[in-house]
Order: structure tokens, then sequence, then C-alpha cells
């Protein structure tokens, strides 16, 4: 089980700011690909994932990030900070 | 933590003289120190209801203590602050702070700068701006990204 949590406007596409899914993922890019399936807000959400960013406990990673032991995985538009 | 000054994350509004007071009086005997203030700017004429930060409560405080202890290490600082808010700002608020304090100016504003560039585009927080005519998330801007490269 990995709590998924969204932010900014990629919260409002999902309508939901967090929850806990159950996933044999390998990596970020697999749990993307089974998040799309769910619903058409997900699929829009991820449509294009170049405007996202990822972090995987709490640290910035990559679609390409393995998955395994991981507990927090979080999406969200680029950062503006400051 | 080493060195003065620290990280905070917060909603209230901060008091910027006592802020820069209180990390003087940690740092002194230093020599220089160097501040920055952003604050809610209306680029809608004057129709800015707003601004609303949202952030990533956990992950934005260990981005700010990994971007400050990076600053600390690359130049000889007696100290860096960050102070960042969260939630409903209006036009005319602080929005954060950061300060450096060094024996001599150039490292204390490089490092002021080094903060403000890892702030914009690697710290978890999102900016939506509420007008007249509705809301809108502020995009990230590419020169922010690009600003990373000069370090």
């Amino acid at each position: 089980m990995i709590d998924v949590l969204y932010f900014a406007w990629v919260r409002e596409r999902i309508g939901k700011p967090r929850e806990a899914v159950e996933t044999q993922a390998a990596t970020v890019a697999d749990l993307v690909e089974e998040l799309k399936k769910r619903e058409p807000r997900y699929a829009a959400a991820f449509a294009d994932v170049s405007a996202l960013r990822v972090a995987v406990d709490q640290e910035l990673a990559d679609f390409s990030t393995p998955l395994s032991g991981a507990r927090e995985v979080a999406f969200f538009p680029p950062m503006t900070g400051g | 933590m080493s060195g003065a000054g620290g990280v905070r994350v917060q909603r209230e509004a901060f008091d910027l003289g006592a802020e820069l007071e209180a990390f003087e009086a940690a740092t002194s005997g230093t020599g220089a120190m160097v501040s920055f203030t952003g604050i809610v700017r209306d680029d809608a004429g004057g129709r800015l209801d707003r601004m609303e930060i949202e952030h990533y409560p956990g992950m934005t405080e260990r981005a700010l203590e990994k971007i400050r202890a990076d600053a600390m290490e690359r130049w000889d600082l007696a100290g860096a602050l960050i102070v960042h808010r969260y939630g409903a700002l209006r036009p005319g608020e602080r929005i954060m702070m950061v300060a450096t304090a060094a024996r001599h100016r150039k490292a204390a504003f490089a490092a002021a700068e080094f903060l403000m560039d890892y702030l914009k585009s690697r710290a978890p927080f999102w900016k939506k701006e509420y007008t007249s005519d509705g809301a809108e998330w502020v995009a990230a801007k590419e020169e922010d990204e690009a600003a990373l490269t000069r370090w």
C-alpha cells in the first residue's frame, strides 16, 4: 500500500488531496499507468507527464524511479516557491 | 543544524525587523548580513484579491533544510535563515524572506541568491492567484529553472 498525494492543479483535477493505493507497480511510471486506467479524471491529470513533477518519500524523483519500499508518492506541477 | 538562523514554514505573518535583529544578534561580529524579502505583487492591474500558497508539509521543511545546508557548505557563512509562509496572502503582504551572514558581503550576497534560486523551483510551494476574473495557478518560469545552472 502506497500513500499517493496530489498537489495544486493535480489535486483539483483528481478531486482529492491523497489516497492509499494498493499497487505492485515497479516504478513511478507504472503507477501512473495504473492510475490512468481508473477514471477519466486520472487520465486527464496524467495526460502530459512532462508537465508534472514527482516525489518519492518526500524526495524529488523521476518517473523511472523504482517504488520498492516506497511509502509515499506525490504528484504536482513544477514548484513556484519564493 | 549548523550556524545561526534555520528554516521556518508558517501561516502567520512575520515581523521583518524583529527577524533581522534576532539574526544579526545571533551572528554578531560576523561583518556582513544580506536579506531578501518576497512580497505579493499585483500583476492583474489592481484586481488581485489574494494569493493562496499551498505546500507539501514534511517535504517542504526537508527541501528547505537541504537548500540551507547546501548554502552553508558552499560558502563560509555564520548563518542562514529561511522563513516561508503558506495560506492566503493579500497584495503587499510578505511571502517569504531569506537572510545570510558572512565575514564579507560577496559570500553573503551570493548565498542569498543561491537560496532564492533554489527556493523558486526546488521547494514544494504552489501559488494560485484569485482575481475578480477567477482563479489561476501561477506557472513556473523557464528562467527560474535555468537560473540553477549557474550554480
